[in-house]
């Protein structure tokens, strides 16, 4: 089974409205089978050793599927996205995550 | 014990971020709105622009508002006292912008998230606490909590909404450390 691991710090409140989103996506793509992991992030040290910027982060095989600025600080916190508008959110561009989930189930892990 | 509604609040003195100290004291407004706040939070900066243009819409009518940066900037280096008076320059602010690196008035406030609203009369006492309104991703919410206590508190009117539950990230408290022995 393919898996989307989502990786999420306790601290920050999005995680269950982004895992709630990532399964109605999947079902939306026709990708039910894959399959949604929440890894915790809960110390700084565990942060360091995943490169975590903040809660929520999606990763697909190993790489983050909205890769976070070069300069982003790796710790405990919650993630900062930027909407399509520009508006800050703390969970992604609805259609940023759709169009990123698409390209990662359809083209890199095949129907 | 952090302060409930109806409590008294106690004046206090605390840094701008960008250098200068700042004495709040209620009783020299009507209102005064008390935010904590933060650089790096996304439901922070998602409010962000609506609590300022609270603090433009009621300065005519004398309202205080005030934001508070209470992380720690060692594990949270975004929220520190320069990266603070960065977005001071920039003119991200329509009122005072502190730093409590302390943090003790943070505790005595009883401040959890980033934001995190309080409101206050001209005697001091706490009227508010909580969300600026009830969506961070609904703009047109406009900060709705903070505002129908203010219009509530300036009409002489008790504030009908009193409490709500903040939601935001986490304060991020110092961690101590201590040493044993010399």
């Amino acid at each position: 089974m393919t898996t989307i691991e989502l990786l999420a710090w306790s601290g920050c409140p999005s995680h269950e409205e982004a895992r709630e989103r990532l399964l109605v996506l999947l079902g939306e793509l026709g990708r039910p089978d894959v399959e949604v992991r929440v890894r915790w992030v809960e110390t700084d040290e565990e942060a360091a050793e995943v490169g975590f910027v903040g809660s929520p982060t999606f990763r697909w095989q190993g790489s983050d599927l909205l890769p976070p600025d070069a300069a982003e600080h790796v710790g405990l916190t919650c993630r900062v996205y930027r909407r399509r508008d520009g508006r800050f959110s703390p969970l992604p561009d609805p259609e940023d995550l759709r169009d990123a989930v698409a390209r990662a189930v359809t083209d890199r892990a095949g129907p | 014990m952090a302060y409930q509604i109806g409590d008294t609040v106690a004046p206090f003195t605390l840094p701008r971020a960008e250098g200068g100290d700042l004495t709040v004291d209620p009783s020299a407004a009507p209102a005064t709105v008390v935010v904590f706040t933060a650089n790096h939070c996304p439901y922070a900066l998602a409010w962000h622009e609506r609590v300022q243009q609270v603090a433009r819409d009621y300065a005519d009518q004398g309202v205080a508002v005030i934001q508070i940066n209470p992380n720690n900037q060692v594990t949270h280096p975004n929220d520190s006292t320069a990266a603070s008076a960065r977005r001071v320059a920039d003119g991200h602010f329509a009122g005072p912008y502190l730093r409590d690196e302390p943090q003790e008035v943070t505790r005595t406030w009883g401040a959890e998230k980033t934001p995190d609203v309080f409101i206050v009369d001209r005697s001091g006492a706490l009227v508010y606490r909580g969300a600026p309104d009830a969506d961070h991703d609904d703009e047109s919410q406009r900060a709705t909590y903070i505002r129908q206590a203010l219009d509530d508190l300036l009409a002489g009117r008790p504030v009908a909404l009193s409490e709500t539950p903040p939601k935001g990230c986490g304060v991020k408290w110092r961690t101590e450390t201590v040493t044993i022995g010399s």
